[in-house]
């Protein structure tokens, strides 16, 4: 399947992939209200130490450790396109999920709400937010035939 | 010393409505102009560290930035300005000579705005480049001084020649004045469109071999990183005389600069000032300077050409007829607005000559020595757009090297900070951090992008002209008109007046 591949060669460490990422998941679709009248946890994770910088997602992994983990079955993997979601409503806030995935790439919601935001490769869309937007192309979306598995 | 009297010289405006708070801004400044205020919970500036790069602006993902000149205003004084007040303040608090990069901004006249150019009407049909061949190639080097051709039908006794598919090729940049990423970006941009980069005095970085035949080596006073294998590495070898933005001053690479890769590139040792003494110490004549291209042609097999680059200054006619006749088979001459990775600015903004009067000036005395065929004249310092080449052209030049509007071309905004070594594009700098903003990938195209769309519009031009390549207009004067200009002016340019 097709998944996000950061290049960290490339990657600035601006987090603007961030920004967009809020942007696309908030109600408005609007950078400025996205911001200032909501509330919306970024599904992407700029890492940054020193030089080194990369953006980390959800691997979509085969396996897929949270949706074993999740005590409610808010997580889900979709058998026909690979991607692993959950349902806000049903997800309870236990936090099982982010201790079982193996990449860190499930966070907790940053305004304290009692649910979880991870990474749905903007499924609606072509292209995820993210990559769509990175000012140095150091995030690529293509499809390497390996699956990780874990 | 306690009070620093400089004042920013530009005010950071903020749309606080605007701004989200997403830190964009600081973490991409290198220069620490914005950062996030952890009690007032927003982001604050430091108009002072600020150089207007416009990175922020750029990034800044709701334009939510305004940089303008700080409105802070002296007394009016057309003598002493606030540019030159602020430059004894700099030097009153430092000691030190003021330094700058990039070319002279200075607003002294600028020749090619004053030269018009012709188009066909009536009398002779021009012609539509989109339906019609049009030829840009344009061949350097030597030619002899009779065409004769031997049994397979080839030009007897061909000089080596370089060979290019429009007239332009990108100037000198050593790997250390920018990054490996602009020069990956040049190299192979130079290679994907049929022209030539050149490496400035930095010697040539192994990423860059798979590039060499579109590579100009230059062998500069310093003689970094020079051998037998550099020497034949490239398509030619340029020894570098001067450049226009600091005729007749050397090169200092700072130590700072030099780093793992730039170290063994210029085969000196890490963190050492890389210094190019002002003159090459073996050249003091025409006679020495023959040794030199000699002794590398001798080096190379006489299987390149050899190019003499110069800074416009006040003989240049007679100093590139010696040239000529030392056996060059390239003139590069670098025109006073012609840029550089540092410069101290006394030199960069009053020494040296424009270059469109020094090309009229080498060309016709190369006419009348009758070696013209001798050379080819390739100009540079500063060629701005499309119409600035055919002008050049027609004034008598054969290509032109383009190296300021490459840079932009990647990203550059000319803020002139190029020797802080901070340049947020990720360009002039060797800073890891900086230099993987700049992505080759996209400088590759963006460039190459550049390039086609000049080498388009010569053609459009020539097509106007009724002229369908670009060698029937080299040195074509009658095809260039002067507006606004002194007869001592047009003398020089050899061109009559607009209505004449
Ligand atoms: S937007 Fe691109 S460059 Fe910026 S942090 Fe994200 S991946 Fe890195
Ligand atoms: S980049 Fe723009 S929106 Fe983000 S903090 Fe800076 S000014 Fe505000």
């Amino acid at each position: 399947m097709k998944k996000v591949y950061a290049r960290e060669e490339y990657c600035l460490g601006c987090k603007l992939c961030e920004v967009y990422c809020v942007t696309n998941h908030s109600q408005s679709k609007d950078i400025i209200k996205a911001y200032k009248l909501e509330e919306v946890t970024s599904r992407i994770i700029v890492e940054t130490k020193g030089a080194v910088s990369f953006a980390l997602q959800c691997r979509h992994c085969e396996g897929s450790p949270c949706v074993k983990a999740c005590i409610t079955g808010a997580m889900q993997k979709d058998e026909e396109t690979g991607i692993v979601d959950y349902d806000e409503d049903k997800c309870v806030g236990c936090w099982t999920c982010i201790m079982a995935c193996p990449f860190g790439a499930v966070k907790r919601d940053e305004f304290g709400n009692k649910v979880i935001s991870k990474c749905d490769l903007c499924a609606e869309e072509g292209e995820p937010a993210c990559v769509e937007n990175c000012p140095n192309a150091a995030l690529i979306f293509e499809d390497r035939e390996v699956e990780e598995v874990c | 010393m306690s009070l620093n009297y400089n004042n920013p010289e530009f005010v950071i405006e903020r749309d606080q409505d605007k701004c989200i708070e997403c830190r964009v801004c600081a973490r991409q400044c290198a220069n620490e102009a914005h950062f996030y205020d952890e009690d007032l919970e927003r982001m604050r500036e430091e108009d002072i560290n600020c150089v207007n790069c416009h990175r922020c602006v750029t990034l800044c993902p709701t334009n939510a930035l305004v940089i303008k000149e700080y409105p802070l205003e002296y007394k009016k004084n057309s003598n002493w300005t606030g540019g030159m007040i602020s430059n004894i303040q700099k030097q009153a608090n430092t000691g030190g000579i003021l330094l700058t990069g990039m070319g002279n901004p200075t607003d002294k006249k600028i020749y090619w705005d004053h030269i018009l150019l012709n188009a066909s009407q009536v009398t002779n049909p021009s012609i539509d480049p989109l339906r019609e061949p049009m030829e840009l190639k344009t061949i350097l080097g030597r030619k002899p001084d009779k065409v004769e051709f031997d049994e397979e039908g080839k030009v007897k006794d061909l000089p080596p020649q370089l060979e290019l598919e429009t007239p332009i090729m990108f100037g000198a940049m050593s790997f250390g004045s920018i990054s490996i990423n602009a020069c990956k970006s040049l190299a192979q941009a130079a290679n994907e469109m049929g022209m030539m980069y050149n490496t400035g005095e930095g010697g040539l970085h192994e990423d860059l071999y798979p590039y060499k035949d579109r590579t100009i080596v230059q062998v500069a006073s310093g003689r970094f990183g020079v051998h037998q294998e550099y020497l034949n590495a490239g398509a030619a070898i340029e020894i570098k005389i001067g450049q226009g933005a600091k005729p007749g001053i050397g090169g200092h690479l700072p130590g700072e600069k030099v780093g793992e890769e730039v170290s063994k590139t210029r085969m000196i040792p890490k963190g050492t000032d890389a210094i190019s003494p002002a003159p090459h110490h073996d050249i003091y004549s025409i006679e020495d300077l023959r040794q030199l291209i000699y002794a590398l042609k001798e080096a190379t097999n006489y299987e390149k050409p050899v190019s003499v680059k110069i800074a416009a200054v006040h003989n240049v006619a007679a100093i590139a007829s010696g040239i000529a006749s030392a056996g060059a088979d390239i003139i590069a001459i670098d025109g006073y607005r012609g840029g550089t990775g540092a410069a101290p600015t006394m030199i960069r903004d009053n020494v040296g000559i424009p270059i469109e009067l020094a090309l009229a000036a080498v060309d016709s005395r190369l006419r009348e020595q009758s070696l013209r065929n001798k050379v080819s004249l390739v100009v540079s310092g500063s060629i701005r757009n499309s119409a600035d080449i055919v002008k050049a052209v027609a004034l008598g030049a054969d290509a032109v090297y383009v190296a300021s509007a490459a840079l932009i071309a990647l990203g550059c905004h000319m803020c002139q900070k190029c020797y802080t070594g901070k340049c947020n594009w990720g360009i002039a700098t060797q800073n890891p951090e900086l230099v993987k903003r700049l992505n080759p990938e996209i400088g590759v195209e963006r460039v190459k992008n550049l390039i086609e769309g000049w080498s388009h519009e010569i053609k459009e031009i020539l097509g106007g002209m009724g002229i369908n390549a670009l060698e029937s207009l080299r040195g074509n004067r009658l095809m260039l008109r002067g507006i606004d200009l002194t007869e001592k002016e047009l003398e020089i340019l050899g061109i009559k007046h607009a209505g004449e």
